[in-house]
C-alpha cells in the first residue's frame, strides 16, 4: 500500500504535500510513548499517535517510517510540520480515532509490525 | 586503528525542541559514508536514545561520533548529576524522567536497555556529582 492509498483509506488531509506519496507502507502501529516506539518501530511503518511535537518527526525519520497519522482532527504544531517537510516524512491528519484508523488499515490487509522486527 | 572521522556535538540540558538534531546529523553523515542500512538503524536508535538522555537527565554534555574501518563508536559524556544505581537504571521500565518529559511521551524506562540492545558493545560509567559516560560501539563487519 502506498501513502497515497493510505490517505484515501483513512480520509486524511495531507499535511506535507512535499513528501513523496508513492512511498510504500510496510505495516501499521499505534503508540504515544516515544521511547517505546524507538524500541519497536520499523522502516516503512505508518504510525498513529496523538503526540504532535518535534520529537515525533525525529523518531519517524530515524526509524525511516513512511507516515505519521494524527487522529481525531488534532493539529500538528507548525515547527513539527516544517521538520517533517525537511525530512520527507508524510504527516496525515484524519478525523477518525486511532481505533478506527487501525481497523481500516487491518481490513485493507496492512499487517501489524512483525514480532521479530 | 586510525579514525576516519571524529565529530562532536554539544547537547543542552532540557532542550526538548532541538532533541534529535545531533542524531539526525550523525545518521546523515554515516549514510554519506555508505554504512550499511542495518548498522545505520542500530546506531540511529541508540544515538537518539542517548541524546534524549542527555536532554532529559543530564546537566548538559557532549555526544562524540568516531568512525574507523571496523566500527562506529558513540561516546556520550555529561557533567552530572550522575546515576546513583546503574543496575536499577538499566532495568527496563525504571525511569526518573520528569513530568514534563513524560508528557512528551518519554520516560518509559526503555532508553538504556534499548541502547544496550542495539550496540555491539555497551559500557556505562557514572559517578554522582561528577557525571556519566556511555560508550557504545557498532561493528561494521
Amino acid at each position: 500500500m502506498t501513502v497515497q492509498k493510505l490517505i484515501d483509506l483513512i480520509e486524511a488531509k495531507d499535511m506535507t504535500p512535499e513528501a513523496d506519496k508513492g512511498t510504500e507502507v510496510s505495516c501499521g502501529y499505534t503508540c504515544d510513548l516515544l521511547s517505546w516506539v524507538m524500541a519497536h518501530g520499523a522502516a516503512g511503518m505508518a504510525w498513529v499517535t496523538v503526540q504532535t511535537h518535534m520529537n515525533v518527526i525525529a523518531v519517524a525519520s530515524l526509524m525511516e517510517m513512511a507516515a505519521v497519522i494524527i487522529p481525531e482532527g488534532i493539529e500538528m504544531e507548525a515547527p513539527s510540520l516544517e521538520k517533517a517537510k525537511e525530512e520527507g516524512i508524510s504527516v496525515l491528519q484524519t478525523p477518525l480515532t486511532a481505533y478506527e484508523i487501525c481497523a481500516r488499515l487491518a481490513k485493507a490487509g496492512l499487517p501489524g509490525k512483525s514480532r521479530e522486527a | 586503528m586510525a579514525n576516519l572521522l571524529e565529530k562532536s556535538f554539544p547537547v543542552e540540558a532540557g532542550a526538548y525542541t532541538t532533541a534529535g538534531e545531533a542524531s539526525t546529523t550523525i545518521k546523515r553523515t554515516l549514510k554519506q559514508l555508505g554504512i550499511n542500512a542495518e548498522v545505520l538503524r542500530h546506531v540511529s536508535v541508540a544515538c537518539y536514545e542517548v541524546e534524549l538522555n542527555l536532554v532529559i537527565h543530564s546537566l548538559g554534555g557532549t555526544l562524540t561520533l568516531l568512525v574507523d574501518p571496523e566500527k562506529v563508536t558513540l561516546i556520550s559524556k555529561d557533567v552530572g548529576p550522575g546515576i546513583p544505581d546503574i543496575d536499577k537504571a538499566m532495568t527496563e521500565g525504571f525511569s526518573t524522567a520528569s513530568a514534563e518529559a513524560r508528557t512528551l511521551g518519554f520516560g518509559a524506562g526503555m532508553g538504556l536497555p534499548n541502547m544496550k540492545r542495539n550496540a555491539t558493545e555497551f559500557d556505562i560509567q557514572s559517578e554522582v556529582g561528577v557525571g556519566t559516560t556511555i560508550t557504545m560501539s557498532f561493528a561494521l563487519t
